[in-house]
């Protein structure tokens, strides 16, 4: 069985969010025809307070090389980049030696984790989001067709390649009244679940933000028995803590990190900042609509769910 | 050709077009504020939204391309709601300062809000604290009225330059002049012409005009050859109109005493340039000569390419001579001191206002030429003192330093210099004996024409360029292939300057271009050696070497960073 084959057994899907079924990736850039294709191991990692990627480099990194590798060999005339959140670069710098892998640091911050600013920074331009079609696995990278895959999806491509695959991923716990960290666990399990079995379900009342990091939806205690769907993140939130106050911080954090390219993320997400300082959340639907519907890309179009959630199920109840 | 649905119309239409192009030329408003023809679509106003069948979200009309079988709404309830909330946002951080703005009375974003009835001032706006910067004293980039668009960055870019930068101070990019002391601005004022929100502008000195009138000075205007097709846009005036005789009814309004036509000193220009054109050629000395009537041009060679600076012809630029002549030939007729003269360009630039503080012009302690208006600062006053030049009745200019030959007019489009230096060439060269007057190998859009011309045993290998990239681009990769090489920083020349009127494109500026080749076609002089003005200012003032140069020629120098 190749390896395609073995991930569509595998059933494994992107581990950078967007949950897309990865042996279709790698099959639509094998389909191209070119002379030279790209492999892109995205561990740009810039969600707040997320570092699971890093948890995978720190401990596992043979293993994403090997997944990278793999890619190499399955799709012929390739090169690879490995496109590393600052922080992480300094971490892998000197244990890389494979000549067709090529080490980058990103750059843009929160938005340098999508893939099309990946290819721009690589590129060496500016760290933007480019628009779509054409497709990255049909035109990416120096317009050539490309395979963008995070660091987690590489990993387990190796377990995969190795019959090693039991049905795992990675999720990262924080919150102040947990002890928190990164955990490999089974594939869908549930909220409660994952808090239980990892000690982390505090004793107080509380409620969580899972599956999409800083723009990630809020879920109350009776909406535990669901599995979290994109990225494995959740933040534990007490009902002690001033809800208010996490959403300046997402404000703050989408604030500072977008990349102000477009009307309703740069200037719709400092009048949201505005509006929870000043606790005063008049005319904030409106900005939503905006941003949801006219964003230039994902994250700004992103950006409201968590805080609309988070207004209606905690502030307005 | 592709089939497509816009609002319920189907339309049929060539492929590779957007939405945006191709709703306009059907007739189908979308408003759009950051779109721009000469740059790439950044897409970043998020105005021109439409919703296109099976697509999730909204999307731009700038920035997508229409596809066979595509059906696109551009009215939904969705979309009048963002756009109108994109506006607010726009607003929210853009300080109006619409009196001393390049879009006054034509500014999209003020009719938008007023028919979105869109509440301008819900917030503060973000950037009220955001410092104001003047570039040579000619373009002020005032940053509290930006909005992100990066236009600017781009046509900097596209000139060749990259003096403006996209920076990230805090939370937020901004644009910012370069601090690499290799790159410098040119005051070529593209980045007027190209902003969306009249952040940039030249720097405007109608109010120290006014005070002159006032207090009774000898206020002289000329007008230089690119306006006459211009200033009429500002008054609602169809695109390539010839205003000259209400402009000039406005000027002497205003209090002004006399207005002449730069055209003439273009006609003196083209004489001495083919003078020197001749020499070099036939010498073989310090070839290829470039034009020097741009002074964007000038400066750009002073501070990127100062080897280069032997080549640039050391003829004064026509406006510098014509305001030397009125400042000495002229007072001198009229009796009256040059210090007691006023003499105010009208330029369609805004690298001219640059070019008037250098020392090195100066004729016996005097400026030349005292103030540099634009074609749309001249307008904003007319306006300011209800001049209204659809409604005034015209006057002729004033007889002295007024009338031109055709060649003179052409200055004003790219292309133009060079073929009235080279009609001048011939008429010389060849005793008189006009061959061919029409060079049309000069003209037209393409941003780089080359041709050879003939002129007795002299061949002439001539280039003619608009955009500095383009120039760079010659410089660097066949300079020696020609001997004479006209160069305009701004596109299609000087009817796309910095200093005209906003807003312009490619079909604006060739209508402009166009209306200046028209009256060359109905003219009766059409080479600067004709015009009996010249002859007379030739017969009775510049009779030796030494007035002609201490009138006509100047010297260029290398020049540091100065901004
Ligand atoms: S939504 Fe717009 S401003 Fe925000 S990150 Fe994307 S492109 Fe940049
Ligand atoms: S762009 Fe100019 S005219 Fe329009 S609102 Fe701003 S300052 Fe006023
Ligand atoms: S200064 Fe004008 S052109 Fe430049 S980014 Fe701002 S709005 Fe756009
Ligand atoms: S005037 Fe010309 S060179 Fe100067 S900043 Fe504007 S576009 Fe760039
Ligand atoms: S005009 Fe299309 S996004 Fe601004």
């Amino acid at each position: 069985m190749n390896i395609i084959e073995k991930l569509k057994k595998a059933e494994l899907k992107g581990r950078g969010g967007a949950g897309f079924p990865t042996y279709l990736k790698w099959e639509s850039v094998l389909k191209e025809k070119s002379d030279l294709k790209y492999i892109i191991c995205n561990a740009a990692e810039g969600e707040l307070d997320l570092k699971k990627d890093k948890y995978i480099l720190e401990n596992y990194l043979d293993e994403v090389l090997n997944g990278i590798k793999i890619a190499l060999e399955t799709i012929d005339n390739s090169l690879a980049y490995i496109y590393l959140n600052k922080e992480y670069y300094s971490l892998i710098k000197d244990k890389v030696r494979d000549p067709k892998i090529t080490l980058i640091q990103e750059e843009g911050g929160y938005i340098g984790g999508e893939e099309t600013v990946a290819i721009n920074v690589i590129e060496g331009k500016n760290p933007e989001p480019r628009k779509r079609p054409p497709f990255v696995s049909q035109k990416g990278l120096f317009q050539k067709p490309t395979l963008v895959n995070n660091v987690e999806t590489f990993y387990y491509v190796s377990k995969i390649e190795k019959g090693e695959y039991e049905q795992e991923r990675f999720y990262m716990l924080v919150g102040e009244s947990i002890k928190g960290g990164v955990y490999e666990l089974k594939e869908k399990m549930t909220i409660r679940e994952i808090l239980k079995e990892t000690n982390n379900y505090p004793k107080e009342p509380f409620y969580v933000q899972a599956g999409g990091g800083v723009c990630g939806e809020i879920f109350l205690e009776e909406e535990f028995d669901q599995e979290i769907i994109g990225e494995g993140f959740i933040r534990v939130i007490t009902y002690n803590e001033d809800p208010f106050k996490i959403m300046e911080r997402w404000a703050e954090f989408l604030n500072s990190q977008n990349c102000d390219k477009c009307t309703p993320c740069r200037e719709g997400i400092y009048r949201i900042l505005e509006m929870v300082k000043n606790r005063n959340l008049k005319g904030i639907e409106e900005i939503f609509l905006a941003l949801e519907k006219t964003s230039f890309c994902a994250l700004g179009r992103g950006a409201p769910t968590s805080f609309r959630s988070l207004i209606n199920k905690v502030i307005l109840k | 050709m592709i089939n497509i649905e816009i609002d319920g119309k189907k339309l049929k239409v060539e492929e590779g077009k957007t939405i945006l192009e191709i709703a306009r030329e059907n007739n189908i408003e979308i408003p759009s504020l950051c779109y721009h023809e000469d740059v790439l679509p950044k897409e970043g106003c998020r105005l021109c939204l439409v919703e296109i069948e099976g697509m999730k979200g909204l999307h731009t009309s700038c920035g997508t391309y229409a596809l066979d079988n595509m059906v696109i709404r551009t009215k939904t309830k969705e979309i009048l709601e963002t756009r109108k909330t994109n506006l607010k946002l726009l607003f929210a951080q853009h300080v109006e300062k619409c009196n001393e703005c390049v879009w006054n009375n034509r500014c999209k974003m003020l009719d938008y809000a007023k028919k979105w009835k869109v509440s301008i001032n819900e917030w503060e706006d973000r950037k009220k604290d955001y410092p104001k910067y003047i570039f040579g004293n000619a373009i002020s980039y005032d940053s509290s009225k930006c909005i992100n668009c990066f236009n600017c960055v781009q046509i900097c870019q596209n000139q060749g330059i990259g003096f403006l930068e996209v920076k990230k101070e805090g939370a937020f990019h901004k644009v910012v002049p370069s601090k690499d002391k290799n790159k410098d601005c040119v005051y070529c004022g593209q980045c007027v012409s190209h902003c969306p929100s009249g952040t940039f502008s030249p720097v405007n000195p109608s109010l120290e005009i006014e005070k002159k009138i006032k207090e009774g000075k000898y206020v002289v205007f000329q007008y230089a050859p690119a306006i006459r097709s211009s200033i009429g846009e500002e008054f609602g005036f169809d695109y390539g109109s010839i205003v000259i005789e209400q402009m000039i009814a406005g000027i002497k309004k205003l209090g002004v005493k006399k207005v002449f036509d730069v055209s003439l000193g273009a006609d003196l220009v083209t004489i001495e340039e083919a003078n020197e054109l001749i020499e070099r050629v036939t010498k073989k000395e310090k070839l290829p000569m470039f034009t020097s009537c741009c002074p964007a041009w000038v400066k750009y060679v002073e501070f990127y390419k100062p080897e280069l600076i032997p080549n640039l012809t050391e003829v004064k630029s026509p406006h510098i001579l014509l305001g030397g002549l009125i400042k000495t030939y002229f007072a001198e007729k009229e009796k009256i001191e040059a210090k007691d003269i006023v003499v105010v360009s009208v330029m369609p630039c805004t690298s001219k206002k640059y070019e008037i503080q250098r020392e090195e012009l100066k004729i016996d302690g005097e400026n030349c030429v005292d103030y540099v208006l634009t074609t749309h600062e001249l307008a904003t006053l007319f306006l300011k003192h209800k001049i209204d030049l659809s409604k005034i009745k015209g006057e002729d200019k004033d007889e002295l330093l007024g009338f031109s030959s055709s060649a003179g007019v052409i200055f004003g489009s790219s292309g133009g210099v060079a073929e009235s230096a080279t009609r001048t060439a011939f008429y010389k060269l060849l005793n008189k004996k006009i061959e061919k007057i029409d060079f049309k190998e000069f003209r037209g859009v393409k941003e780089i024409k080359e041709a050879i011309v003939q002129i007795g045993d002299i061949k002439l290998r001539v280039a003619v360029v608009h955009g500095l990239k383009n120039a760079k681009e010659i410089i660097e990769n066949n300079l020696s292939d020609f001997d004479y090489i006209e160069v305009m920083s701004c596109p299609m020349g000087c009817v796309g300057g910095g200093g005209q009127p906003v807003p312009t494109s490619k079909e604006i500026r060739k209508k402009r271009s166009d209306a200046l080749y028209k009256i060359d076609a109905e003219a009766e002089i059409r080479i600067a050696d004709e015009n009996p003005r010249v002859q007379k200012i030739y017969q009775d003032f510049l009779t030796n070497k030494e007035i002609i140069n201490k009138i006509a020629y100047t010297k260029f120098s290398q020049k540091q960073k100065e901004n």
